[in-house]
């Protein structure tokens, strides 16, 4: 079976998890950890950046969980960011080095960074919000020539709470990369900013003609972030997100993850925004 | 010092001023080159003075025993420090120190409050600029009130 042969029996059975290994485990936080899966038999098609996958812990459960890895990659790993808040999460976040877990996937829409071809690349992230990111910001730097300015905001809660520290770091001493890290709560020994990601979104110079902003963490800040960029200009079909549901099949069976009009699994979870900016103020949704 | 007038017409906070307006502010202004680390008021103090920052990065902060200087906010280009010197009793709530170098308009705030309570107009203008900047710093600090990045394990 050759690979193609291999991606398309995957997809032929998406209910179906694929067993994976882990092979790397790295701590972000206190209660995240990035997992790196190699596939234990046949491996699952190619990601791209926004998409998830669901991964299962036998006798526990499956979580959909966001592709934080590198879309460039071709070895089969698939590499994800987890954060603990649940039984199946904590039991993913405590996985070893050699623990078979099932992956199903890739599943949902993606950021599309081809279209934004020729365009500044304008990324803002909100806690682990930036591991569905990761992927944009790898493929960017990757392909530079082909976007103009590429500026990621990111936001953490505490210094120690942002993901990626080391890469942000690199990142930061980059001539092609903006970066600008900010944290909500006032913490000894950090001399950076100290404000909620809208503050520096607000400061950065912004060609809202020639913007396309990505936008992921939780959905006050997706909404205050993209009020931001529409007060600046950018026009609201130039602004993508990520939504987060709780999402179950993960292809648009089961309709756990309804959004209104939309199933977020299959429909999402990158969205334009004009799309989910009615259904993000509706308590019911 | 240098003439500042070129870096306040690019100051997107003065844009909803008249022409007349802005032209009032920028005889009120001089251009400030800051060093990092300058300390530009401190909590208390009589308040004196606002920035209008065109670039580098100022650290509002107060004194808490026990923990030392705590910054609570930052400011960077596009912003204005200090509004305290429009409301009684004209003091300064919180300190600011440079975290950077940074280069600012400062404004002769004795000057504009004489401006605004002779033209009423003015007065207006100036109060609405001043509390349009003051209402995106409450919603960013409300926006941060909420803990968003908070884990569903912790405690409030």
């Amino acid at each position: 079976m050759t690979s193609t042969d291999a991606a398309r029996a995957a997809t032929a059975e998406p209910m179906l998890p694929v067993p994976y290994r882990v092979a790397g485990r790295a701590a972000e936080t206190h209660d995240s950890v990035t997992l790196t899966l190699e596939p234990a038999a046949t491996p699952l098609p190619p990601f791209q950046p926004g998409q998830f996958t669901m991964l299962a812990v036998p006798g526990i459960g499956e979580a959909a969980i966001s592709v934080s890895g590198d879309p460039a990659a071709r070895d089969g790993q698939l590499v994800q960011t987890i954060r603990a808040v649940g039984a199946v999460t904590q039991a993913l976040c405590e996985a070893p080095p050699g623990r078979v877990i099932g992956v199903r996937g890739p599943f949902g829409t993606t950021w599309d960074l081809p279209s934004a071809t020729g365009r500044d690349l304008v990324i803002v992230a909100g806690g682990v919000g930036l591991a569905p990111l990761r992927p944009v910001v790898l493929g960017a730097l990757a392909a530079r020539r082909s976007y103009r300015r590429v500026c990621l905001v990111a936001g953490a809660r505490r210094p120690a709470e942002f993901l990626f520290r080391g890469e942000l770091d690199a990142w930061s001493g980059r001539p092609d990369l903006e970066v600008e890290l900010t944290i909500d709560q006032p913490a000894a020994g950090w001399d950076g900013q100290v404000g909620f990601v809208t503050e520096p979104l607000a400061r950065l110079p912004i060609d809202p003609g020639r913007t396309i902003a990505f936008l992921c963490g939780p959905e006050p800040m997706i909404r205050f972030s993209a009020q931001v960029l529409l007060r600046r200009g950018v026009p609201a079909g130039d602004i993508r997100v990520s939504l987060e549901r709780n999402m179950k099949c993960g292809v648009g069976l089961c309709g756990h993850c309804q959004l209104g009009p939309i199933l977020v699994c299959r429909d999402g979870p990158v969205v334009a925004y004009p799309l989910a900016a009615p259904l993000l103020t509706i308590r019911e949704l | 010092m240098s003439n500042p007038d070129a870096g306040l017409a690019g100051l997107g906070v003065l844009a909803g001023l008249s022409a007349a307006h802005r032209d009032l502010v920028t005889r009120a202004a001089v251009a400030v080159r800051l060093g990092a680390g300058e300390r530009l008021f401190r909590e208390g103090t009589p308040a004196e003075g606002c920035w209008l920052i065109h670039s580098g990065c100022v650290a509002l902060d107060l004194t808490v025993p026990g923990r030392g200087q705590v910054v609570v906010q930052t400011l960077g280009p596009g912003d204005v420090l200090g509004w305290s010197w429009l409301i009684p009793p004209y003091e300064w709530h919180f300190g600011a120190i440079t975290t950077r170098e940074t280069t600012a308009a400062k404004l002769d705030t004795g000057q504009l409050r004489r401006l605004a309570s002779e033209d009423p107009q003015f007065g207006y203008a100036l109060a609405l600029t001043m509390f349009q900047a003051c209402a995106q710093r409450l919603q960013a600090t409300r926006a941060r009130l909420l803990d968003l990045y908070r884990s569903p394990h912790d405690q409030y």
